[in-house]
């Protein structure tokens, strides 16, 4: 078999714990985005687009939907014979079988699966961000420069840069320092978590890192302060483009919401750089009598027959007669009923809204179910959850997933409140 | 289960779809925002679970090929059986071209003999319907007739639509009992749907006698020819059907479409229609949209006033261009100011900015593929 220049290593596992009920039955990288997509989409998009044939694809948190999303790779051109997508889930092996403790322990836990493949390198990905990035040319960056690892950063505001990795360069990009989360930063340079390594060099690393005492497994933790302590050649790939995090529900909502412009700032209508999903079999969409659609991205399969604006709106979604649906994502299959009102809200799959619904409304309340989490003025309605025909829904209000309409013991939830199956202290 | 396999014919070459049809086979025809005719067929048959299908083409056949593919999107891509696809070939016996449906049959006969399945459908790639075919096939096997026909009422065609069907008459027992192949004064209200029930077995016998004579078209020289010794049975379906054999009709049944009824029995139905995937991403309506009871693709965006139309994946309708009544296919660009009425833009057509153009609801007005306007 052809051996394979470099393979892509795909860090799933990561729950994505701030975006609450959206993340409470699915991996982050499994959540829809986009009108059509789930996050995951964009790396694997972009690993095909840039002509990497085989991805392993590390998962451990609620992997569920994401395997069989996944599935054999074909949506991504991805099932092929040599190669192609495999997913690594954590396994037991003899007496040493373990839940990955660390992004680090996560790929040396999967060593094997490397030396199969017998690549000269390696690209550590996670399925997290929203982006476009062709990583051929970033490892056209890491061999031209004969580096040990070439870490993808980009510029961000100073205010924001406490928030990440931050690298420290010399004038011709190499890596002189590495600050993780510092309090002064000393550059905007930050890691975007996307690395390129000579698999021998990784693979010596992740097997000290392995047996040594005081380390978290981290990548940006150990491997990395390790590699650059030693002296190893490590340089920067300046990343320029639109790259968004969406772990955080206002992150998510308002990455969304700029999918609505005329001009968004990431433009997924790129014939030259498609980004794949499975494509669910839906005729087009119908746009009803005295429907109006403004400002806003329609899937297939859906029936609009009210008033939609400014939303993002996923496949086979039904909305009503009467129905005004405004600043808002509704997620695939799900109905929402005749003459129901939504303002700025995040409505899961296959879920129905009744009629005469109002949600939205009210003054800004902060959340009594996890303030940390719920922060923002947007509602989040679960999936696969009926609400009963009526109902008044404030601001910032949390819906757990799979409600039925007896769930509810009160038809008027106002501002920052819940209806959550086992309580607040679920 | 598995008692059945699947013809589809694509049909002789006929202008009567005008520039849609000038590059490609009629089955191949664009429809409904994303299809092309033959998908309908073609998962009537999956959705019936006949799952080893021959398509057997002849004019034009090339945009066809690229269509299907592999079968994939059918989940026609199997191991055993799954699609194939007959273009003409030229061999010491055979002569090339196909000289007609029974001619094209029987000189792929070979896949008829190979497979196992004991009872064959054989359909026309170029009719828009969601059937069930087990139905028909449990009446074939129940009511032990050589043949089984599926027949349609014709009470919302024209004479002019008529003319161009395969008109039947039957008997109280419902046995065909004469079959005129579009006749210029057609009678009764009952045409052939072009979709057959037989045994494999009694299908090659039919093909090979009719080959020794010479004779080549199946509904001629082998249904018509018999009408008297065999006994066919008509089957009745009732539910929608509309055959793309007029530029009217293709129009008529695309702006029926906007009907929910149709609309939910076509594609709402639990028997889903399968076509090629694009990629594209969900379509994408700014500030000036005003749309109303249109269907869109994916991939579209959507500036300007849409009513009453079909607007095709990959389409850009611009600030002040107003589009009624139309049909915009894969691709095309509708420029601002542009105002479209009772028109068909193929695939990839550009309408520069400020252009009028309007068609009748009899006579729709269609520009053909990649012109620029």
């Amino acid at each position: 078999m052809p051996r394979k220049e470099m393979i892509a290593l795909l860090l799933a596992g990561g729950q994505g714990s701030r975006l609450g009920v959206l993340t409470q039955n699915i991996a982050k990288p499994a959540v829809l985005y986009g009108g059509k997509y789930r996050i995951i989409d964009f790396t694997l998009s972009n690993c095909i687009n840039s002509g990497i044939d085989t991805v392993g694809v590390l998962t451990q948190y609620q992997p569920l939907k994401l395997n069989s999303h996944i599935g054999i790779g074909k949506p991504w051109d991805l099932d092929r014979m040599n190669g192609g997508i495999s997913i690594l889930a954590p396994y037991t092996s003899g007496e040493s079988g373990e839940w990955y403790t660390g992004t680090a322990d996560a790929v040396f836990q999967n060593i094997h699966y490397v030396d199969e493949m017998n690549p000269d390198y390696v690209i550590i990905l996670s399925g997290d961000h929203i982006y476009k990035m062709d990583y051929a040319s970033m490892l056209a960056r890491h061999t031209s420069q004969k580096a040990d690892a070439t870490i993808s950063v980009i510029n961000v505001p100073m205010e924001e840069a406490s928030r990440y990795g931050i690298l420290n360069c010399d004038a011709r990009d190499h890596i002189v320092e590495f600050d993780e989360k510092p309090k002064e930063p000393k550059s905007t340079l930050a890691s975007m978590g996307i690395y390129i390594f000579n698999w021998s060099v990784l693979r010596e690393y992740l097997t000290a890192d392995h047996v040594a005492s005081a380390t978290e497994h981290d990548f940006g933790k150990n491997i990395l302060p390790n590699m650059l302590q030693d002296g190893k050649k490590m340089v920067a790939y300046r990343f320029e483009g639109y790259w968004k995090d969406v772990g955080t529900l206002q992150a998510y909502w308002e990455s969304t919401m700029n999918l609505t412009e005329r001009v968004p700032d990431f433009n997924l209508f790129d014939p030259y750089w498609k980004i794949y999903t499975p494509n669910p079999v839906y005729p087009a969409h119908y746009i009803g009598e005295n429907a109006k659609v403004t400002k806003s991205v329609i899937a297939e399969g859906c029936m609009i027959q009210g008033t939609v604006r400014n939303s993002v709106i996923f496949p086979g979604v039904r909305i009503q007669e009467g129905a005004f649906v405004e600043d808002s994502i509704v997620m695939s299959d799900t109905i929402i009923g005749d003459g129901t009102e939504i303002h700025c809200a995040i409505v899961g799959e296959n879920s129905v809204v009744g009629n005469q619904v109002r949600i939205g409304i009210g003054d800004y309340a902060p959340s009594q179910y996890n303030p940390k989490v719920y922060e923002a003025r947007i509602s989040v309605i679960g999936s696969n959850t009926v609400v009963p025909n009526g109902t008044l829904i404030g601001q910032n209000v949390v819906i757990d997933n799979g409600l039925s309409p007896g769930d509810f013991s009160t038809i008027e939830i106002p501002s920052g409140g819940y209806v959550m199956k086992g309580g607040a202290n679920e | 289960m598995k008692r059945a396999m699947g013809i589809i014919l694509t049909g002789g070459k006929n202008n009567r779809l005008k520039e849609l049809s000038l590059e490609r086979s009629i089955t191949a025809v664009p429809f409904g925002g994303k299809y092309r005719a033959i998908d309908f067929v073609l998962s009537n048959l999956v959705n019936s679970s006949i799952v080893n299908v021959g398509v057997i083409t002849q004019y034009n056949f090339r945009s066809l090929v690229d269509h299907l593919g592999s079968g994939k999107e059918w989940d026609l891509d199997r191991k055993n059986e799954g699609l194939f696809i007959f273009p003409p070939y030229l061999s010491e016996v055979g002569t090339g071209w196909y000289k007609g449906t029974a001619d094209a049959m029987y000189n792929n006969l070979t896949f008829l003999l190979k497979s196992d399945e004991e009872y064959v459908v054989i359909t026309q790639g170029y009719a828009i319907y969601n059937m069930d075919y087990m139905p028909m096939i449990d009446a074939h096997i129940s009511s032990g007739a050589d043949v089984t026909m599926a027949v349609h009422t014709l009470d919302d065609f024209s004479v002019s639509e008529r003319r161009l069907l395969g008109m039947v008459d039957v008997d109280e027992t419902g046995r065909v009992t004469d079959l005129q192949e579009k006749p210029l004064n057609p009678k009764g209200n009952l045409c052939s749907m072009g979709v057959y029930v037989l045994r494999r077995l009694l299908l090659v016998e039919l093909l090979q006698d009719c080959a020794a004579h010479g004779h080549t078209e199946f509904v001629n020289d082998v249904l018509i020819r018999n009408v008297q010794k065999m006994n066919i049975q008509s089957f009745c379906f009732h539910g929608y059907w509309r055959p793309l054999s007029t530029i009217q009709l293709f129009y008529r049944s695309n702006m029926e479409l906007l009907n929910p009824r149709v609309r939910a029995e076509l594609l709402m139905d639990r028997r889903r229609i399968f076509t090629k995937v694009k990629d594209e991403t969900p379509a994408k309506y700014n500030e000036e949209a005003d749309v109303r009871n249109s269907i869109v693709a994916d991939g579209c965006i959507i500036e300007g006033t849409v009513e009453n139309s079909i607007i095709f994946r990959g389409v850009k309708i611009m600030k002040d261009a107003v589009v009624r009544d139309s049909i915009v296919m894969q691709g095309s660009v509708v420029c601002e100011g542009v105002s479209l009425k009772n028109t068909i833009l193929d695939k990839d057509v550009v309408v520069t900015a400020g252009k009028q153009l309007q068609g009748d609801r009899d006579w729709p007005l269609i520009v053909g593929k990649n012109v620029t306007v």
